[in-house]
């Protein structure tokens, strides 16, 4: 009883906001003119296949940059986990590179290679903006991911590496088949949220250039005078990033779940 | 001292920063002897026992394992290992793999074995030390005893020279500790070396060849457990003793 009356309270108090809120941006003074530019259903239907064709680009991006970035971060968390003064340059490098490319704006590192690389004209590289765009996320992205990783890595017990190495396993072994796995598994739901992250800043590729979902959504915007197709567009960002936050919802309270069940056990 | 010793450490010293922990630690250990630890926390009996694993660089003094000093510069510390079996106090299964997979790992990858032998060996292992039910199972599934059984036959794999058991049994509950001293004592019966850090006095007792009481990061009295139980020498093993029983522990 106290589960389905608390479902009301919720659903109740749900709907009152809404209509709060309905009612004042309805009655607000530029309303109607609002109305009109962003949600026209006529423009919104007429745009969105296109908008829709776009966003495979997207999601093109995506993947692509998803799999580089994965088992580039990766690369870049072990070298700076790597123990003894032999490994300084490596570790140090790791940590300027994470450092430089968190601190930069994704946009202006996607803008100073999409626009620079291919200027260069040196035979051989490519001069796509999609493929400069990849590579641009591929570096910012990598960064955040590397240190997402570390954490996973930092948070594996040294008592772990002690049983590895006791038993004559070699520290790239111990790594492979000890600390990795546990340290991967650990930290999925951050990288998800990543990846949410990263879908939605898949749209900046547009500023090279490249007819993506937003990009497409500009040219149909500057064509009309209506704001409509950004709408399209935000709808299709939002039909793929709210399954993935819902599903990484859903693995940190089985992460949670599980843990807490082990606890009881210990 | 012989040259066939499984064990011989001469003038070990090892710090912690400022904090000096093994101060020249001598000690002999003849194969198949049974060398059992003693002394209050702190007295440095874990540290020893990771030095002779190579877990820890010493800052001073040789080891030398079956004729071959492990301590010298350059040494292949994952051959050296490979001789020499630890347990540890916290188990340390790997949660992410089971039983038969933790038992298999190193025999595969240090010693390039097949899958089908290790599995074969590990089998068998596992039940002789009444773990056959649990060959599937995930660390987290099973009590602490079975946990540390299983930590022991995952070292013995190895088939190693030497084995290293460090307070196996103090995160135990008292009523599992019986299960893994009985795998240790029928290890004890078959003849393997070892050198044991343990708070179970009555144990030590009747497992060892020989005590020696860990004191302020020397060994400040060792003996055969008749004379170290019955009549220990040194004031610092008396009050240490007379601590334990009156605890009830011995």
């Amino acid at each position: 009883m106290e589960g389905r009356r608390g479902v009301a309270i919720a659903l109740l108090s749900t709907v009152v906001f809404l209509v709060v809120v309905g009612v004042a941006i309805t009655h607000s003074p530029g309303w109607h003119e609002i109305r009109r530019t962003f949600f026209d259903w006529s423009e919104f239907k007429s745009s969105f296949p296109e908008i829709a064709r776009a966003f495979l680009l997207n999601c093109k991006i995506f993947s692509i940059s998803e799999c580089f970035i994965l088992a580039f971060a990766l690369l870049l968390a072990v070298l700076r986990s790597l123990p003894g003064p032999v490994f300084f340059p490596l570790r140090a490098l790791a940590v300027v590179y994470a450092d430089f490319f968190r601190g930069v704006p994704t946009i202006l590192v996607i803008a100073l290679l999409g626009f620079g690389a291919p200027a260069l004209q040196v035979s051989g590289v490519p001069t796509s903006t999609t493929f400069w765009g990849i590579v641009s996320l591929v570096l910012v992205y990598s960064a955040y991911v590397s240190e997402v990783y570390r954490a996973g890595i930092d948070s594996v017990h040294p008592s772990q590496e002690a049983a590895a190495r006791s038993l004559g396993l070699t520290r790239g072994q111990t790594l492979r088949k000890v600390i990795l796995p546990q340290a991967v598994r650990r930290v999925i739901p951050p990288l998800l949220n990543d990846f949410i992250g990263l879908q939605k800043d898949t749209a900046l590729v547009g500023t090279l250039g490249a007819i993506e979902a937003f990009q497409q959504a500009s040219i149909d915007s500057a064509a009309t005078f209506h704001y409509t197709p950004y709408l399209a567009a935000a709808v299709l960002f939002v039909a793929i990033t709210i399954p993935l936050a819902r599903f990484t919802d859903w693995l940190i309270a089985r992460d949670r779940r599980r843990r807490q069940a082990q606890g009881m056990h210990a | 001292m012989s040259s066939t010793a499984a064990l011989e450490i001469e003038g070990l010293r090892k710090s912690f920063g400022k904090n000096l922990v093994l101060d020249g630690i001598d000690l002999s250990v003849g194969e198949h002897e049974v060398t059992c630890l003693i002394g209050a926390s702190g007295s440095g009996k874990s540290t020893l026992l990771r030095c002779v694993n190579l877990l820890e660089p010493v800052d001073a003094g040789r080891i030398v394992v079956a004729g071959e000093e492990i301590t010298r510069r350059g040494v292949d510390v994952n051959r050296v290992r490979r001789r020499i079996g630890i347990v540890f106090q916290a188990f340390n299964l790997f949660p992410h793999m089971s039983v038969l997979e933790n038992v298999t790992l190193a025999p595969r990858l240090a010693l390039r074995k097949g899958r089908g032998e290790t599995e074969e060996q590990a089998r068998a292992l596992l039940g002789r030390f009444g773990l056959s039910d649990k060959v599937e199972a995930y660390p987290d599934h099973l009590s602490g005893g079975q946990q540390q059984r299983v930590a022991i036959v995952r070292a013995l794999a190895m088939q190693p020279r030497l084995m290293l058991l460090d307070e196996v049994t103090s995160a135990l509950d008292p009523e599992l500790v019986a299960e893994v001293l009985d795998v240790i004592g029928e290890l004890a019966a078959g003849g393997m070396t070892m050198v044991i850090a343990t708070h179970e006095m009555g144990f030590a007792r009747d497992i060892a060849t020989r005590v020696c009481f860990l004191d302020d990061g020397v060994i400040l009295e060792q003996g055969s457990p008749e004379q170290m139980f019955g009549s220990p020498r040194e004031p610092r093993t008396q009050q240490f003793l007379q601590r334990i029983v009156s605890a009830h522990r011995l």
